[in-house]
């Protein structure tokens, strides 16, 4: 066999390096490309809205403590996840995630329907202290997460950023995300029909408890209250263009 | 190119290759390897015609046997339901005073309810049902807001303090935080509460406390503390206690009122699911 050609590209690490990027991006091409034009990749769902100010940034703390390390948020459609969890995620429920926070691995429960599920004070105590409610479990606490302030000065350039890439936010959302953000922990005040008028189904709570401040233990019970909720069901039809 | 090189030892071809003096023999593949390759590659081409496989412009290709995992899931859940529909109909047909009547089905609904309670409602009551500090006991006969069948179906459904429009609910001032009582008055009252309840307690406090807990507390909790389980009172004098039955205890829930929550269940669990769990919750020992 003739191997002096060979030899030519193994020789050569810059040849090689272009040979191999030749190869990788046919690949992507073949596999990751398609799924930007294929109507059939995010389903056409009632209810899904970008996430509030508070939930983002509880969804930031979310990726930030590495939850995603143990939880995953994808119930797949498998009869005994369906039966546990709830209906199986869709692409939709994803869309607005950068990034999606699908996980690959189950040290505890799945999440993406954990909204609902249990009450705030529930969530507080576990975060705080899993062990307090659930002796046998084996998750770290986060109790620190009730004395951290957030001041919302970054919000709007964070939302800002989201709408940048893709995410729906309107001018208005971004303009008002700092407003927003504390007017979903108080419910008597005069941002919350706003908030709730911007973000359909938005829950306005005090929700760890502490009317002091806003904690980061408020902005992630408030991500883990709304997970799931926001597709509305009913209205989805699982066969013809959404059957795959 | 001349002649690939052989190696003297194994007469072998050389790739040519060579670093340090080592030269790399040019072994063929093994041929069993490269014909599971071949049928492989050959095995692919059947596979996309049968199978979804390639993307299009708006689609993608569904294969003649037009396979989708979201019908194998839904069929799934059906055949499950096909054989357990013997059972629910009946269960969604009955109440569960009825379903608890019938001891075959009862023993179907004990087995789902305990499964659906395990999921849903391990983490706050317990894997043994047992509570803990603001988790209520459901193995004992201590109900907040009844224990008969029918209280329980209708907990199970509205929840407590939940999203659902008819959720139990009762407000307990936070006579403390609210300034409705002042700090001694407090004390006063709790010290009472503890004379009632068969904790130690100062005596002359508990007088005064008594004429407090007539006026301020007596109208839910009743005039002698054994509480209301229409309003979702709770017993004061039974010793069972949710958030503590010391001084202190007693004290920050008169001073900042207490609030649990239970969520909704209706919408998240089917009604047939609800009524498994109200005859197993039932049957752990405080049924009334």
């Amino acid at each position: 066999m003739d191997w002096s050609k060979h030899k030519i590209i193994e020789t050569n690490s810059i040849l090689m390096l272009i040979g191999i990027l030749i190869v990788v991006s046919i690949g992507g091409i073949v596999e990751i490309a398609p799924l930007f034009w294929l109507s059939s990749t995010i389903e056409k769902v009632q209810g899904m809205r970008p996430y509030t100010p508070l939930e983002q940034v509880g969804r930031d703390i979310y990726v930030r403590e590495g939850c995603y390390l143990c939880h995953s948020q994808m119930i797949r459609s498998l009869r005994d996840e369906v039966e546990r969890y709830g209906h199986y995620s869709l692409a939709a429920e994803s869309m607005y995630d950068h990034p999606f926070q699908w996980g690959s691995k189950r040290t505890g429960p799945d999440l993406a329907r954990v909204g609902g599920k249990y009450s705030d004070e529930w969530h507080t105590l576990h975060m705080s202290n899993p062990r307090a409610v659930v002796p046998e479990s084996v998750m770290p606490g986060y109790a620190w997460l009730s004395d951290r302030k957030i001041d919302g000065k970054d919000v709007a350039a964070n939302i800002a950023t989201l709408k940048a890439v893709g995410v729906p936010y309107t001018e208005e959302m971004v303009k008002q995300a700092g407003a927003d953000l504390l007017a979903q922990v108080d419910p008597d005040g005069d941002g919350a029909e706003a908030l709730v008028k911007r973000y359909p189904k938005a829950q306005v709570r005090q929700f760890d408890g502490n009317p002091e401040f806003v904690s980061e233990m408020d902005a992630l019970v408030a991500y883990l209250q709304m997970l799931g909720t926001l597709v509305d069901f009913t209205s989805f039809d699982a066969s013809g263009p959404n059957l795959r | 190119m001349a002649k690939p090189e052989i190696d003297q030892i194994t007469g072998v071809e050389t790739t040519d290759h060579e670093w340090d003096g080592i030269k790399e023999l040019n072994n063929p593949l093994p041929r069993w390897w490269l014909w599971v390759l071949y049928v492989s590659i050959i095995w692919s081409i059947g596979y996309w015609i049968v199978m979804p496989a390639w993307p299009l412009i708006s689609s993608h290709t569904k294969g003649v046997i037009g396979y989708s995992q979201r019908a194998v899931v839904a069929r799934s859940l059906e055949q499950a339901k096909q054989a357990q529909s013997v059972y629910m109909e009946k269960i969604a047909a009955a109440d569960p005073a009825a379903i608890k009547a019938d001891p075959e089905l009862l023993r179907f609904a004990l087995a789902g309810g305990e499964a659906a309670y395990g999921d849903n409602c391990a983490p706050c009551h317990g894997r043994g049902a047992q509570g803990s500090k603001g988790y209520p006991n459901l193995n004992d006969d201590d109900w907040l807001w009844g224990g008969k069948l029918e209280d329980i179906h209708q907990t199970l459904k509205v929840g407590i303090r939940s999203t659902h429009e008819d959720t139990r609910v009762n407000p307990m001032p936070a006579f403390g935080r609210d300034e409705i009582l002042e700090p001694a008055q407090i004390s006063d009252v709790a010290e009472f509460v503890l004379s009632i309840s068969g904790g130690e307690s100062i005596d002359e406090a508990a007088m005064r406390g008594k004429a407090i807990f007539a006026e301020q507390c007596a109208a839910c909790h009743g005039e002698e503390g054994k509480g209301n389980m229409e309003l979702g009172a709770p017993n004061l004098v039974d010793r069972i206690w949710l958030y503590g039955g010391d001084k202190t205890a007693i004290t920050q829930t008169i001073r900042n009122s207490r609030a649990g929550v239970m969520p909704k269940w209706e919408g998240r669990l089917s009604s047939e699911t609800l009524k498994q769990l109200t005859v197993y919750v039932h049957s752990l020992g405080g049924g009334q």
